[in-house]
């Protein structure tokens, strides 16, 4: 089977025949016909004509699913921000981590647990880690089956297209969900393609059963905004107006940018006093305005070291921050670049060579990253590497450990939980195990760096969404129903 | 000493320990691990005796000669190379927009039986460096594209010329069943007509080549070198491994194979588990992955992890191929051995998970007799691991292929090497 990667390249020069549209679609106008005296905007403009900082017109309305209390003793705990704990113990309780012993009498415990008995599960053998954050999703915005007619995750008619948000795309009802959860993926970044300079504002998402996308967004999660570096643009757009080549890109990033900067201060000063009549609205500047604002985080395809040089510069030159570099498969070659910038690295334990951009991969990418001190985190860009993230960075840690490098399995947990989290600027609701945090916790049967390992039970936000050992009681898309054998339900048999 | 200077000091030893020809004329004895021959139960402690590329002796009891140079494998895991039975190493070099894809041929109906893909193999390939130090010995270089891609070769990852590398060619005919997406190609049962078509024609011309020759045979819907590669199909020579999931095309796939009384392997198989009785009675092995359960089209609604462990219970010999995602069939051919570690995770016994990437390949294409166990008279294509294979903390701490042990030393490896401090040094390899 092909890679995503591959498929999605194949996908980008199949909607080529497209015609190129130049000018981004924005929302109506406020009518302004009448003249007015008066310093306040007419009564009559809604919300949706102001370009306001942090706006949530689509709001998510997640709520945790039916919990009860629940003790996991006698576990090994991957907190994600420690030394592992032997034989420990977890409360979860009101959709939060509750405490985290030395075991279930510890008095952190007893006192998290009131007097009331949780449900409590034996971990003997088994281990417990933070539920996995992919930050590199495109579930929903190119699910199974891969058929055209759900293709919705490259707008490719124009090179910058800020303005679309992946949310409006994403199929709640994508079968990769559930799989992504069996998997223990409690939080995903959703992100268009990358077949634009500018692809659109990421969605974050807890892999949830939803009727909506506003029920699986993550609550109070900032936007990312996908960018893309490299040859994807370029193959794209080379025949169609440019950009033609990797300067054409740097000239199409720098031309909105500018553009962006001149947006943002015309709205500021507006919003100041909010007197005359608001400039207006244009939704692809209004992203990237956010970018410069720094409320929104920049989440970009690159592949070559030389090329991420390039985009720090650039990021330098108009005052934004780059969050993470995705799939960075030459990020070992300017680890320290990377470190001093604070830019953290989303990449694949091993893939490499697909194309050429991705001819210097080398499985030790993460273990040099993490020995320059770069905020270094696992992704997938695929919706069967998303299932088994442990095993990736299972490979990523041997790969660091076969050049000589003393990476524990606690720094490796890391890759995979509070790293990302991090990068989604969410390290302080998910990602690790610690009081007071969602409890999105998974249970594993084995160490979660053996390939004979499975996950055994999943929660988010203290429900218990996946479990193995009751198959029938298993989150099944609707698009599952009488077209996906229900023996064939994700998790396979039971060791 | 650094892990790299030993790598590196190891490699130059070797190259100045290299002598051709006379390379694998020397004895080995690989002494004290826990040797898997796949064709018998483990023998712990076990010998592996290696006599001029070629394995002599394998047992807990072997005598080893004096002048043996001798292997300590104490506390170490030894099994036959790898065999990977779906690969694209050394036709292709980059997936992607380089023009260095050797894999395809051209053609206006995508039928090109007569298509010699190892004739474009390139045996200096930088991909193979990385599959070996994994052990992987053995790979299946298979064209692709088309209703009939052409065929393929069975190699040994060593040497340097094709003919040296060459264990089997052909030693399959690929052709394909496939969804067509919204491209307009064909209905499937135009495909599977289009092939019956074929294969009437490659019967008549068999039996009609002096007419053929003189030029009365009647119309023919491809070409004469088309149906003359086609024609070891038709007698067994040559197995047709036709890639296709749905289970209803598979049991046409069965179908025709019983009309023509070709021998037929199912690549991929996706829903081959639903039709594994079927298989199991006409003998048909499937090639198929462990790691997808993803109903990625309207053919493949049926994806499961336990495909492999429900074929085996059925009695369908599996061999077993990447289809986990990640380029695993050229960059991650070494990812083949967490395939098999995943096998057993969704049901599948070790040792048949280890069989299905060694003997059950070398069975299936015809080269038993060369490769895929550790027996006598078998070409001497051993690794010796620090652990369990399927793992991934495990290392091929030795690779011998025909008996000479390799030392790559990978572009990656080189790469990792210059990166490890910064800023590099150009001047160094």
């Amino acid at each position: 089977m092909r890679m995503l990667a591959l498929a999605l390249a194949i996908t980008v020069a199949g909607c080529a025949k497209q015609a190129p549209a130049t000018q981004a679609p924005v929302p109506a106008r406020a009518d302004t016909t009448t003249a007015r005296t008066d310093t306040t905007p007419p009564a009559t403009v809604g919300p949706g004509a102001l370009s306001v900082p942090n706006a949530d017109p689509y709001p998510s309305t997640y709520k945790p699913f039916p919990s009860k209390p629940t003790l996991i003793e006698n576990v090994t705990i991957f907190t994600a921000v420690g030394p592992r704990i032997v034989n420990g113990a977890l409360l979860m309780k009101d959709n939060k981590i509750a405490a985290v012993g030395k075991s279930a009498d510890d008095p952190a415990i007893k006192q998290a647990e009131g007097g009331e008995s949780p449900v409590v599960i034996d971990g003997t053998g088994k281990f417990i880690t933070p539920g996995i954050v992919d930050v590199h999703s495109h579930l929903g915005v190119y699910p199974a089956p891969a058929v055209e007619s759900n293709s919705d995750g490259n707008e490719l008619v124009n090179p910058a297209t800020p303005y679309v948000w992946a949310e409006h795309s994403i199929w709640p009802q994508d079968p990769q969900f559930p799989r992504n959860l069996a998997g223990g993926v409690t939080t995903l970044q959703v992100l268009p393609g990358s077949g634009n300079l500018f692809g659109g504002r990421s969605a974050i998402l807890k892999v949830v059963p939803s009727r909506t996308v506003q029920g699986m967004k993550f609550p109070g999660a900032k936007y990312g905004l996908k960018m893309a570096c490299g040859e994807n643009p370029k193959r794209v757009y080379g025949n169609r107006g440019g950009p033609q080549t990797r300067m054409g890109n740097m000239a199409g990033y720098r031309a909105e940018w500018i553009k962006a900067e001149a947006y943002r201060r015309k709205w500021d000063a507006w919003l100041k006093n909010r007197k005359g009549e608001p400039p207006q609205r244009d939704l692809g500047l209004e992203t990237l305005a956010e970018v410069l604002r720094g409320n929104i985080l920049v989440q970009m395809h690159c592949y070559r070291a030389d090329e991420m040089a390039q985009v720090i510069d650039m990021s330098h030159e108009f005052g934004y921050k780059v969050r993470a570099f995705h799939h960075g498969v030459e990020a070992y070659k300017i680890a320290d670049l990377l470190a001093k910038e604070g830019i953290g690295a989303a990449v694949w334990a091993d893939w490499g060579d697909f194309k050429m951009e991705a001819l210097d991969a080398v499985r030790a990418n993460m273990a040099l990253l993490w020995k320059a001190g770069v905020k270094v985190m696992i992704h997938s860009d695929d919706p069967l590497g998303s299932q088994r993230l442990n095993q990736e960075v299972a490979k990523a840690m041997a790969a660091g450990r076969a050049i000589g490098l003393n990476i524990t399995e606690e720094d490796a947990v890391k890759w995979m939980t509070i790293n990302p989290a991090w990068a989604l600027d969410l390290e302080s609701k998910i990602g690790s195990l610690e009081t007071g945090k969602d409890a999105d916790v998974v249970l594993w049967s084995g160490d979660p760096f053996s390939v004979y390992t499975h996950t055994e039970k999943v929660w988010v936000d203290g429900a218990l969404l996946y479990d193995r050992s009751d198959p029938q009681a298993r989150w099944r898309s609707d698009f599952e129903l009488g077209f996906v054998p229900v023996e064939t339900t994700v998790g396979g048999p039971q060791r | 000493m650094t892990t790299w200077t030993r790598l590196l000091t190891a490699a130059l030893c070797a190259a100045a320990a290299f002598v051709p020809n006379g390379a694998g004329a020397q004895t080995i004895a690989i002494t004290g691990g826990k040797v898997y021959p796949v064709s018998g139960p483990p023998i712990e402690n076990g010998t592996v005796l290696i006599k001029d590329g070629k394995i002599v002796a394998v047992g807990a009891n072997v005598t080893v000669p004096s002048d043996a140079e001798k292997v300590d494998a104490s506390g170490k895991w030894v099994t036959p190379g790898l065999v990977d039975a779906e690969t694209q190493l050394g036709l292709v070099e980059v997936g992607f927009g380089a023009g260095a894809n050797e894999s395809r041929a051209r053609s206006e109906q995508g039928i090109t039986p007569d298509f010699t893909s190892w004739d474009g193999l390139n045996p200096r390939s930088a991909l193979i460096p990385p599959a070996r130090e994994d052990g992987i010995t053995s790979v299946m270089s298979t064209p692709g594209g088309g209703l009939i891609a052409g065929q393929a070769a069975m190699i040994d990852l060593f040497g340097d010329t094709r003919a040296g590398m060459i264990l089997r060619a052909p030693a399959a005919m690929i052709a394909s069943i496939e969804d067509q997406g919204g491209d307009g190609a064909p209905a499937k049962g135009q495909q599977i007509a289009r092939l019956r078509e074929i294969l009437q024609d490659t019967r008549y011309y068999q039996k009609h080549v002096a007419e053929f020759d003189r030029g009365q045979s009647r119309q023919m819907s491809v070409s004469p070198a088309s149906l003359a590669a086609l024609v070891p199909v038709l007698t067994g020579k040559v197995p047709l491994l036709i890639n296709v999931d749905e289970a209803s095309d598979i049991q046409s796939a069965i179908d025709l194979a019983k009309e023509f009384g070709i021998k037929l392997i199912i690549g991929g198989g996706a829903e081959a588990w639903e039709v594994a009785d079927r298989l199991a009675a006409a003998r048909i092995p499937v090639l198929a992955g462990a790691m997808s359960n993803d109903p990625i089209s309207f053919s493949a609604l049926g994806s499961r992890q336990d495909n492999v462990a429900l074929l085996r219970k059925a009695g369908v010999q599996v061999a077993l191929i990447g289809n986990g995602g990640g380029d695993e069939e050229l960059f991650n051919v070494r990812n083949i051995r967490y395939e098999a570690g995943n096998a057993v995770g969704y049901g599948l016994t070790w040792n048949e998970a280890l069989k299905a990437i060694t003997q059950a390949p070398a069975e299936i294409f015809g080269v038993a007799d060369r490769i895929g166990t550790l027996q006598a008279g078998r070409e001497a294509n051993v690794v010796v691991w620090d652990g369990d294979p399927f793992e991934f903390a495990t290392r091929a701490v030795a690779v011998y292929v025909r008996g000479q042990k390799q030392n790559d030393v990978s572009r990656q490896d080189l790469l990792t090497k210059r990166y490890e401090t910064q800023p590099p040094n150009y001047e160094k390899p």
